[in-house]
């Protein structure tokens, strides 16, 4: 009874994951990384550090093949898998990926029609998503009419209506301008769920994440508090992360 | 998101080093259209000349060392020509005969092999020529036979950016599946409709920012290449051996039949 308290306190948990493309190049060296419900953490790494690799085992996209990866105790396997996906919503870096519906309601109510929800249902699904994020004067229009920020907050929404207990984002802040990011760092910290950020935007992740852990080689390399980890001067170099030019820690407040 | 993407398309090339993977690319093109061209010209009924055909093809293949699993795989190309070929026979006019037991129409069992032998013998033809030709090279080939200089820019585009939309197509379903899409079923069919449909406004678009960026680097219709491989006499006599041969092989039949 105690072990399945204890399952059930994880958002997600991987167990040594590995993983090889099927081209022999080796992504994955055996990751281990534990989320709580509620908590909010940033995943940091250079390019080519497995991030991508590691968020597309989080829904069952690439298949687990050595080590295991669970959602909210629920092991990501082929019988789960539509389980896992509602449970797992992914923002893709590029919303245009994302979005392919003729409009923004159409495409934020994609996924709750796919779990086979009520009519009525998915329209307060869409409505709740849309209100969240900040869009619902939007509905109705396509989703190429907006503008680059409005479409990664679309694209937010169309993965919160699938009232996620995990929300994965993929680098979120990627070409947003200035306004588009803060409005964005709003809405995420106004959202009452588990986050997992991949990013290596560092003013971001400290921002937004309380907790880090840094991906590099197909290994997490260090996990603790995002400030005390980009502090760590030895350890942020020496995995390629580096604050952007001009910025210090002491400049940015503690939230 | 970086992820693992597709290979290139220079899939159909074959390493090799034959002086065939040599010639002039110019040269090939024109020998294997020339090849073509007469087997088309070929009556159905001359079946020796088409055993002949076979064996020169057949030997060439050997000669540039492709994997017959490889030729194989290309010859799916085919299948549709095939199953044409096959309706031929049952649905033709009379008069009928009998082959084992089915009524089979004499001009139409003709005219389905006709399809079929020529079909086969012309796959087998470009199947040489796309393995001993890179894709680079096969569109200088085509600029320095003066085919126009817009449709070889519009063939290399497609050869350049096949792997861009096909890493589109994969990260569109990723996205989809994601939000427990399943393609499966008729109401399936609307989904991926309206995804092809998107895909193709956006292809259309990444179309027009290339053209811009290509204008904003003087680009002005026509492309810059470096042309400076020489092609002898003897490159040339070499290349049409093939049509030569068939040449040959089509006279033959002209006094044999």
């Amino acid at each position: 009874m105690g072990l399945v308290l204890v399952l059930n306190n994880l958002a997600l948990s991987i167990k040594n994951l590995k993983y090889a493309y099927p081209d022999g190049h080796q992504a994955l060296f055996g990751v281990d990384l534990d989320l709580a419900f509620g908590s909010r953490l940033a995943l940091l790494g250079p390019n080519g550090a497995g991030k991508t690799t590691l968020v597309l085992h989080l829904n069952g996209i690439i298949e687990t093949i050595s080590g295991s990866v669970e959602v909210a105790g629920i092991p990501v396997e082929k019988k789960n898998m539509k389980e896992v996906r509602r449970r797992v919503g992914i923002v893709f870096q590029d919303p245009d990926d994302q979005l392919f519906m003729p409009t923004v309601y159409d495409d934020v109510a994609f996924g709750p029609l796919n779990l086979g929800l009520s009519e009525a249902e998915v329209k307060k699904r869409v409505e709740v998503a849309l209100e969240k994020v900040k869009m619902q004067e939007f509905a109705d229009r396509p989703p190429h009419h907006l503008s680059f920020g409005q479409r990664r907050r679309v694209a937010v929404a169309t993965v919160l209506a699938m009232e996620p207990d995990i929300l994965v984002l993929d680098e979120p802040s990627s070409n947003l301008d200035p306004a588009s990011r803060r409005e964005l760092s709003e809405i995420l910290l106004a959202l009452d769920v588990t986050l997992f950020m991949v990013t290596h935007d560092i003013p971001y992740a400290l921002e937004i994440c309380p907790e880090a852990a840094i991906l590099n080689g197909g290994k997490i390399v260090a996990r603790g508090s995002t400030r005390e980890l980009l502090a760590n001067n030895e350890l942020m170099s020496a995995n390629r992360l580096e604050l952007p030019f001009g910025m210090h820690l002491d400049h940015i407040p503690h939230n | 998101m970086a992820g693992r993407h597709g290979s290139g398309v220079d899939a159909f090339y074959v390493e090799g080093i034959t002086p065939l993977h040599n010639l002039a690319s110019q040269i090939k093109i024109i020998a294997a259209f020339l090849f073509v061209l007469i087997l088309v010209l070929t009556p159905a009924n001359w079946f020796l000349a088409f055993a002949f055909y076979t064996a020169l093809v057949v030997s060439l293949i050997l000669y540039i060392r492709v994997p017959w699993k490889l030729v194989r795989t290309r010859l799916l190309l085919e299948i549709p020509f095939v199953v044409f070929a096959l309706f031929l026979p049952i649905f033709g006019l009379p008069p009928k005969i009998d082959v084992l037991g089915i009524s089979l129409s004499e001009a139409g069992l003709l005219a389905g092999w006709n399809i079929l032998a020529k079909a086969t013998l012309g796959v087998l033809t470009t199947v040489i020529l796309s393995s001993t030709t890179k894709p680079k090279d096969f569109l200088l080939g085509l600029e320095r036979l003066k085919v126009p200089a817009l449709l070889v820019q519009i063939a290399g585009f497609m050869i350049r950016y096949t792997v861009v939309v096909a890493d589109e197509v994969r990260r569109m379903a990723v996205a989809r599946e994601s939000r427990c899409f399943e393609a499966k079923g008729p109401k399936s069919w609307k989904i991926l409709a309206q995804g092809l449909g998107v895909l193709f406004i956006r292809s259309y678009e990444r179309g027009e920012r290339v053209h811009l960026a290509m204008l904003s680097r003087g680009f002005s219709g026509r492309m810059p290449i470096a042309n400076t491989q020489v092609v002898s006499a003897r490159d040339w006599a070499f290349g049409l051996l093939l049509p030569v041969s068939g040449l040959a092989i089509l006279f033959w039949g002209w006094f044999w039949y």
